[in-house]
């Protein structure tokens, strides 16, 4: 039997970029659009700032999913930080594998300021994803970072 | 600490229980005071947190309100006044992230729950910090000789302030200098623009750079490094006189965008005649005398009869240039009508766009300012102007309205009149929007015009027959179809950010809105800037808009530039990267990361530095780290951990 997707409803962490995802999910509210509540953002000063570290520490502490916001590639704020992300999202990707976990879980996307409407689409996508997966349960104990 | 909920009128407390998120606030430890208010950005609001923080004895605050965007700098500046570091002021979305995106009111509580928790307990780990104190360069870059950056520029200038004016073509002027005349006072549009264009080329604190790009920036608001790459000055600008003895010689002929192509030009020619700067354009692309060299007639016939001002081995420039500040002011360019295909646009000589007729109405234009017929030269006796052409058409072409055209094809139909009295204009509208001083007066005036038809309705098709065109749409007010035998049918197609806006959005990190224009950061609270720090906005490149409205927004651009230069200094974001020294092993996995190369290893200690000034703060190094020995100043990675586990909880 798999979990009823109804019944479970996910938790995801948000780290959104502030010059281009955080705007862009703030034009999203603005817009009036709606997309389930399962989503309680952070706004990090570029996406460069997400350590893969904090995503895996995110996963053990309990989210069900972590979404990362960056620039489109090309219009980071801080040049390039974008794509460091995205390097370090595929490696994370292949941990992730390793670790057994579903790489649905971690979502990198691009939104910049004006999309509300893709950041919108994309959370929706997300959550309907993850109730279909159900729960990570993933609680062991890690080496605490920093 | 002290938690702060605003109810944002219904906004926020028409989708969250605000007084169960009070509640819930002043049980979470550390939380000693915790209050709702109506409007927190208020007046009495502000008080109340400032008298707060002083009766309570408050040494942090949270306010669960609107977007940081919206008012972060507002509630910490209030923190500060109260006498509290202002990095001990947190500001919670609960507004454009929660309660205008979710539709339970239950789902919403809690994640604003989740939301001020998170604030809560970043707040509890923020160190105060007093800004870095940088100072202002006391220059600005406008990129984009049109109206909005001629205004803007002498603006400033003015001031006494130093303007580098970059123009990607050989002239400033922009679209306006293209116009004929001006509604609704019917000016003549070069005789409003060519004093404006004579000061900025006589003005001793403006540089003017043609034939240039903005290649990159770098920095930061009041401390901005610029490139711009000036395209090879084949005509030495200063030495020619325009004496055109180098056209009358060149042997290569194109199509003269000036006149969007109705007219020629040489390769070696003048953008029009009133171009600032007063000087010949060489035209690389179409000029048979460079790699390989197989003509110089132009540099024979200058050398001969003129000021010998052209150098066929002139290479292009890069122009290094430090400025506090940048104006953008790009402008438009016109919807491509070849894709209207219902209206025949490139298949029928008679269907033109209205710039094309607007270069037809200007005495200096292709006929001297007679109407005729681009196909047979006749002097056309029925007209038909087609508004809302490509525009207002989400599905197929451009969603928005251009704003002018209402007015300006009022202004063509009544031109059209004037020149031929006995000639009968029709007007195809979906409705007419004439918002302007003066503006409907002058529709109207149009509308009552003898040989001057208004009918409300779409054209489904133009198409020829026997030399005319013919019309077919429909009269909804009517409810008829309607058919015209027309001898020209001008289209008035929609404006479109002009067609570098995109790549110059990259370079200079100013983001975009979804028809590809400028945003502004707020369009009430600033609609002057970009979102990045720094850069201001004027003119059509922001969003379609008439003349008067440019040039108020490109003197109101001014005026905030001027504003941010008046300051001696400035203040800058504390929030640096910051290396533990113990921690780093010295691996220098983040140097080369900094895209500001703020980061070096000290040779001494082995160990990594950050350099203050140059650091942006953007934390790419930190997730570098293997060791955890960088750290970003209140956005730790225990900060981040704190945060989630709030969260997740």
């Amino acid at each position: 039997m798999t979990v009823e997707s109804s019944s479970f409803e996910p938790k995801i962490v948000g780290l959104l970029c502030k010059w281009c995802s955080y705007a862009g999910a703030d034009l999203a509210g603005t817009s009036r659009l709606k997309y389930p509540a399962n989503i309680t953002t952070l706004r990090v000063n570029c996406s460069g700032r997400v350590d893969p570290a904090i995503v895996l520490k995110a996963l053990t502490l309990g989210a069900d999913g972590v979404f990362i916001g960056g620039c489109h590639p090309g219009d980071c704020h801080y040049t390039n930080g974008n794509m460091k992300t995205l390097r370090r999202f595929k490696l994370l990707q292949k941990l992730l594998d390793q670790f057994g976990i579903e790489r649905e879980r971690v979502r990198l996307e691009w939104v910049s300021a004006s999309e509300g409407e893709k950041y919108a689409r994309a959370v929706r996508g997300m959550t309907e994803e993850l109730r279909r997966l159900g729960p990570l349960n993933w609680k062991m104990e890690t080496p605490a970072l920093a | 600490m002290g938690v702060f909920v605003c109810h944002c009128g219904l906004n926020i407390a028409g989708m969250v229980n605000v007084e169960e998120l009070v509640a819930n606030a002043g049980k979470q430890t550390d939380v000693v005071f915790a209050v709702d208010h109506k409007y927190l950005c208020s007046e009495p609001g502000q008080t109340l947190i400032k008298d707060s923080i002083r009766q309570q004895h408050l040494d942090a605050v949270v306010v669960a309100a609107c977007s940081p965007a919206m008012h972060e700098t507002t509630f910490k500046n209030l923190t500060q006044l109260a006498g509290l570091n202002r990095y001990n002021c947190e500001v919670s979305n609960i507004r454009e992230q929660n309660s205008w995106v979710h539709d339970s009111k239950d789902q919403a509580t809690a994640k604003a729950q989740r939301l001020i928790s998170q604030a809560i307990e970043k707040v509890k780990l923020n160190e105060p910090l007093q800004p870095i104190t940088v100072p202002v360069t006391r220059q600005v870059l406008v990129i984009g000789g049109g109206i909005a950056g001629i205004r803007a520029a002498l603006d400033v200038a003015n001031a006494g302030i130093q303007v580098y004016l970059v123009e990607k073509s050989g002239s400033i002027g922009g679209r306006m200098a293209q116009l004929s005349e001006t509604f609704p006072t019917l000016d003549c549009s070069t005789c409003i623009l060519g004093p404006l264009m004579a000061e900025v080329y006589r003005h001793p604190k403006i540089k003017l750079l043609r034939l240039a790009r903005v290649e990159e920036v770098k920095g930061y608001i009041g401390n901005y490094k610029v490139k711009v790459r000036q395209e090879p000055q084949y005509v030495h600008e200063a030495k020619c006189n325009a004496c055109g003895e180098c056209a009358k010689v060149c042997p290569a002929e194109v199509p003269n965008e000036f006149d969007l192509g109705l007219t020629w030009r040489k390769a070696i020619y003048t953008p029009f005649a009133q171009a600032v700067p007063p000087a010949y354009v060489l035209d690389a692309r179409n000029c048979l005398g460079l790699l390989p060299q197989a003509c110089g007639e132009c540099q024979e016939a200058c050398d001969k009869f003129g000021t010998s001002c052209i150098d066929l081995d002139a290479w292009p420039r890069v122009h290094e240039l430090d400025v506090g500040a940048i104006i953008v002011t790009t402008g438009y360019d016109l919807y491509d009508a070849t894709k209207l295909t219902e209206y025949g646009f490139g298949l029928f000589p008679d269907v033109m766009t209205s710039l094309e007729f607007e270069r037809m109405l200007s005495a200096s234009g292709p006929t001297n300012g007679e109407i005729k017929r681009p196909s047979d030269g006749r002097t056309p006796r029925e007209i038909v102007f087609i508004q809302c052409a490509g525009q207002r058409e989400p599905e197929t072409a451009l969603p928005y309205c251009s704003k002018i055209c209402c007015m300006y094809t009022a202004r063509h139909a009544m031109m059209f009149h004037h020149k031929i009295p006995d000639g009968q204009a029709y007007v195809f509208y979906m409705d007419i929007r004439a918002g302007g001083k003066g503006y409907e007066e002058f529709v109207k005036r149009c509308q009552e015009e003898k040989g001057l038809l208004y009918l409300r309705g779409r054209v489904s098709k133009v198409y020829e027959e026997n030399g005319k065109l013919i019309v077919k749409g429909v009269d909804t007010l009517s409810g008829k179809l309607v058919q015209v035998i027309a001898d020209l049918v001008i289209l008035a197609v929609g404006m479109i950010p002009s067609v570098e806006t995109h790549q110059l959005a990259s370079t200079i990190k100013a983001s975009l809105d979804p028809n590809g224009f400028f945003s502004e950061a707020h369009p009430k609270l600033r609609p002057l800037e970009s979102p990045t720090a720094g850069i201001f906005l004027a003119g059509a490149g922001q969003a379609p808009k008439d003349i008067p409205e440019t040039v108020a927004q490109a003197s109101g651009a001014a005026s905030k530039t001027l504003g941010l230069l008046a300051n001696p200094t400035l203040e800058r974001e504390p929030t640096v990267a910051q290396a533990v020294g113990e921690q780093c092993s010295g691996c220098g996995i983040c140097i080369p990361l900094c895209p500001y190369g703020a980061l070096s290893l000290n040779a001494q200690t082995k160990t990594v530095e950050v350099s203050e000034a140059l650091c942006e703060g953007c934390g790419t190094c930190i997730a570098s780290c293997p060791s955890s020995a960088l750290t970003l100043r209140n956005l730790t990675d225990d900060q981040l951990i704190a945060m989630i586990e709030a969260t997740v909880q």
